[in-house]
């Protein structure tokens, strides 16, 4: 039975090879994510063996010689009995091997939801179609607001408290550990621990209306120094624009309808309704994960955002081509 | 003779002084569907309204299917242009729907409508008139919901239509109006079937055939009709109080004003676990009877087997929760739906190894039926099991809202509904249409849809455990998942080429198939003891059941009850566990009003999406309607 796991196990592994990506439970990086993985190939290995199991038997059952009974109903009462027999005991050992996986996943469940005692929280906001990310401190002056890409410190628990502004949404980073829910009127929890530093891509896993398909974030895992510093980084307001163009492109971003929805910190624009743009470049992509951040991609979607992201809330940009470049220019210094 | 008069000698005339000839063209002048399009739109006849019931479903399954094809076209490659979010929110949403609503669950209960009757030996359904009308409501529910989609109203919340996405808020346009009111169509129509199930199979069996000579699949469709008698009034509250949010503005649903999100899905869910089994049970009933019919034997374990679909319908009421194990309910309370989740497995366990033992121990003919049956073992085992690994909290962490969970209930719901259903048409056409279907065509169908089912579905599981979620239209190229998905859009189309070869083969058996014997699979129930078609009145006298398979016990001729009238409708009421005759009941004529009713019933649900007003006057032409369906005959009804 052991080689005949291992077997299997290697086996399947070597089908699933390709596996290994930036969002995959199948490719674990952190101990929450871990267990999960442990579990599903345990599951994996009994039912596969069940299932084989049935096929052999059903394929002897079908093509095995034998004579035909002459009447349907010639039946030998012994061997009827013994027939039923079986067919309860198979029942029985059934049963054993459910209630055996009911206890392994409940002894799972209760590791991973175990209530740590230390860590970190922060809270992670879902929004028609994009991630609000909220870092509160015990020191007000030092909370701040980001979008779409959460940093946390390797190996420390970050305790993540899931809302939403809307619909459903459903919080999800699977290298990392299984999705919660963020329901209005509900307060949920995830827990993240990351082992290893690295870029992990997370999506929203419950259907939130149009562009559900394109409400991605990344978890960036970080040494707990790089994640100071880009932590202090963030809470810095947004440095003044340098240079002609920049400073127009300020000015284009507060004398039009983007400040209505967006806040730059340290500039007039406080709008709530879109992400936090204070340190906009520092960030790896746009759109929630639509696009990577770059002069292009933000100049075309801040012209015409419904052709990268159709039914999205951000309105046409509007703006004369000089005006848009300046923008851009500006954006893109917001480091 | 004056009409006092006719009304009391109605019934005088028995069976029992007619010879052969004489009592088969009374009764089927007396049973008969009119000819005409009055008499098509006015049938009783359980067996029409059953092949429409049928043609209808299959028809609906096509078109589900089309919407199938076009999402697995778009999804092929990454980022394709093919179908913007929109449409494929609208397909994904009317694909789930249109397959569990208008095919999958009256598909089923089409079987029964036609089979039932025929299993347990009686001359009609109890309450036909009740049986046109839900085809009637039916129809109008399947019409309705594709005529808002190509008027470009097609719902798009998803099958499941989760709160708040579907309040007023987040979807102006009435596509989730299309959605809630489909669901009080179909809703009202499966009710009706369930109650004439229940009350035909309690009511109308055959002398003799006591409750442990009940065939399987009738069993299986009893048991499924308490289900759908007690899963569907959840959905009907949730839909209706969904309507209400939107129409009048209670606020069942929005939080922070007195309602709750989450109770959209307690009360969905409520439902939907059922449901599954709804649609799985009666597969189940079909391939207990193939499996018999082509072992040569009876059923290994009848009893166990019986108790085993007694046993889901009970366990199935008490799993919604493991559909909610990512909204964050306390996790003790998880647990136990872990539990109750995975004790299912015994009893799906215990009726596998029971068609396991009757195909070792007798000699299995292969043919077609069977052939969808083993395929039917092989790729439900595989659903069981995905179903075991979503049942544990911790697993369906990870894999819920993605495409493992797609490929797990593809698994079980064509592997375990659709393969038997497939395998049923094969079996039961020649009772239908009296004609044989191409042996030839139906196994190269049958390889087609196992292949094509295999490998569209099977990628998905890989798909789902790396990180591909459900319902979105489009993934990026550096995802990684393009060639799963390419893989799995070459296996739909294959599968769906199957499906054009079963309608292929089924119009041309209709024409030049040869012509099929009472018993072609010389098999043991009621259904094969008439004529194939079977006439309209079903048997031209009522079978006397002596043994659970009465055709091969009573290799000679079944013993037969005489004592009907040949002069009005009746069918014979039996007591409920020995199926002692109690008397002989009126049967309906047929008639134009339960069309007239769902005609003005439609009506008023299509004008409720619009304005509450269409609720006061609406209510006045149903009245109209059912004072006319009810309007008392004038004659005896009973007699003992």
């Amino acid at each position: 039975m052991a080689t005949g796991r291992a077997f299997l196990i290697s086996a399947v592994s070597l089908s699933l090879a390709a596996c290994s990506g930036r969002q995959s439970s199948l490719d674990p990086q952190g101990p929450y994510a871990q267990q999960i993985a442990n579990l599903f190939w345990a599951f994996l290995a009994v039912c596969a063996l069940i299932w084989l199991a049935v096929c052999v038997v059903l394929s002897i059952a079908v093509i095995r010689r034998r004579a035909a009974r002459p009447q349907p109903l010639e039946l030998a009462p012994a061997r009827e009995r013994m027939m039923g027999q079986l067919v309860l005991s198979l029942g029985g050992g059934t049963g054993v091997i459910v209630i055996a996986f009911a206890l392994i996943s409940y002894v799972a469940q209760r590791n991973l939801w175990a209530e740590p005692n230390s860590g970190m929280t922060l809270r992670v906001v879902g929004h028609q179609w994009w991630w609000e990310v909220l870092y509160d401190d015990p020191q007000p002056a030092r909370n701040f607001i980001t979008a779409n890409e959460i940093h946390i410190p390797v190996n420390t628990l970050v305790r993540v408290r899931l809302e939403t502004r809307d619909v459903i949404h459903s919080f999800w980073v699977p290298s990392l550990a299984g999705k919660m829910d963020q329901i209005s009127g509900h307060i949920n929890e995830q827990l993240l621990l990351a082992a290893r530093p690295g870029i992990y891509r997370g999506q929203c896993a419950e259907f939130c209306g149009q562009e559900h398909a394109k409400m991605a974030f990344s978890v960036v895992a970080s040494s707990p120094e790089e994640f100071d510093a880009w932590r202090d980084g963030q809470i810095r307001a947004a440095a003044p624009p340098e240079g002609p163009e920049r400073r127009r492109g300020r000015h284009v971003f507060e004398s039009h309808s983007c400040l209505v929805c967006h806040t730059i910190r340290g500039t007039i624009a406080g709008g709530k309704f879109g992400p936090d743009l204070t340190h906009l470049a520092s960030r790896r992509s746009i759109a929630a994960g639509t696009a990577p951040l770059t002069a292009g991609h933000l100049g075309g979607w801040i012209a015409d955002p419904q052709h990268l992201k159709p039914g999205t809330q951000m309105p046409p940009g509007d703006l004369g081509g000089a005006d848009l470049s300046a923008l851009v220019a500006y954006l893109m210094g917001l480091q | 003779m004056t009409d006092a008069a006719v009304a009391t000698s109605a019934g005088r005339l028995r069976d029992t002084a007619l010879g052969q000839q004489e009592l088969a063209a009374r009764l089927d002048r007396l049973w008969g569907t009119p000819r005409g399009i009055l008499g098509w739109l006015t049938t009783v006849d359980h067996k029409v309204i059953g092949r429409r019931y049928i043609a209808t479903a299959f028809f609906f399954l096509c078109i589900g299917g089309l919407s199938a094809i076009a999402m697995r076209l778009q999804l092929a490659k990454p980022e394709s242009r093919l179908i913007d979010a929109d449409l494929y929110n609208q397909l994904f949403t009317m694909h789930g729907s249109n397959m569990m609503f208008l095919f999958a669950v009256p598909v089923m209960e089409a079987f029964a409508v036609y089979f039932v009757p025929l299993m347990v030996g009686t001359r009609n359904i109890a309450f036909p008139r009740l049986n046109a009308f839900s085809y009637w409501v039916y129809l109008s529910g399947g019409i309705f919901l594709w005529t808002s989609f190509f008027l470009g109203e097609g719902p798009d919340v998803g099958w499941f239509a989760y709160a708040p996405l579907t309040e007023q808020q987040y979807s102006p346009t009435h596509r989730p109006d299309v959605w809630a009111q489909m669901i009080t169509f179909t809703e009202v129509s499966a009710l009706a079937v369930s109650v004439e199930i229940i009350v035909t199979v309690f009511k109308q069996r055959a002398p003799g055939m006591t409750l442990d000579r009940i065939p399987v699949f009738v069993w299986s469709m009893l048991v499924t009709s308490f289900l759908v008698f007690f899963a569907m009034p959840a959905i009907m509250l949730a839909s209706t109080s969904l309507i209400l949010d939107r129409l009048v503005g209670t606020q069942f649903f929005v939080s922070g004003t007195g309602g709750d999100v989450l109770l959209w899905q307690h009360l969905f869910w409520f439902f939907g676990h059922p449901e599954v089994y709804i649609i799985f049970l009666p597969g189940t009933g079909m391939v207990s009877m193939i499996v018999a019919a082509f072992a040569r034997r009876p059923i290994v374990g009848y009893l166990p087997v019986v108790l085993s679909l007694i046993a889901t319908g009970f366990l199935s009421f008490g799993l919604w929760v493991h559909h909610m194990f990512a909204t964050g309910l306390p996790q003790m309370g998880a647990s136990f739906f872990t539990a109750s989740s995975m004790l299912i497995a015994v009893p799906s366990g215990i009726q596998i190894f029971c068609w396991l033992a009757t195909l070792w121990d007798g000699k299995p003919v292969i043919r077609t039926p069977l052939l969808f049956v083993l395929g039917f073992v092989v790729i439900f085992v595989i659903g069981g099991m995905t179903g075991v690994m979503v049942a544990s909290v911790p697993l369906d962490t990870q894999v819920h809202d993605t495409y493992f969970v797609v490929a797990h209930f593809h698994y079980v719901l064509i592997g375990g509904a659709v393969f038997p259903l497939i395998g049923a048409v094969y079996y039961w056409f020649p009772k239908i249409c009296g004609r044989m279907m191409d042996e030839r065509l139906g196994r190269w169908n049958f390889w087609l849809a196992f292949v094509g089912f295999n490998l569209a579905f099977f990628p998905m599981h890989i798909l789902g455990l790396q990180g591909m979620p459900r319902r979105v239209y489009t993934y990026q190229p550096e995802m990684g998942w393009g060639g799963l998905n390419l893989t799995a859009t070459v296996g739909a189309l294959i599968l769906f080429a199957s499906f054009v070869l079963l309608l292929w083969n089924a119009v041309r058996s209709t024409r030049h198939g040869v012509a099929a014997p009472d018993n072609p699979w010389d098999a043991g129930t009621l259904e094969w003891a008439t004529s194939s078609p079977p006439p309209p009145y079903n048997f031209a006298r009522i079978p006397v059941v002596t043994h659970r398979e009465p055709l091969w016990a009573e290799r000679d001729e079944l013993p037969v009850a005489h004592g009907l009238s040949v002069e009005r409708r009746e069918v014979l009421v039996s007591t409920i566990t020995e199926a002692r005759p109690e008397i002989r009941q009126a049967s309906p004529e047929p008639s134009i009003w339960p069309l007239l009713t769902a005609i003005v019933v439609g009506i008023f649900f299509l004008g409720s999406i619009f304005t509450p007003w269409a609720v006061v006057w609406g209510t006045p032409p149903i009245a109209v309607a059912l004072v006319g369906w009810f309007w008392p005959k004038g004659s005896r009804e009973d007699e003992t």
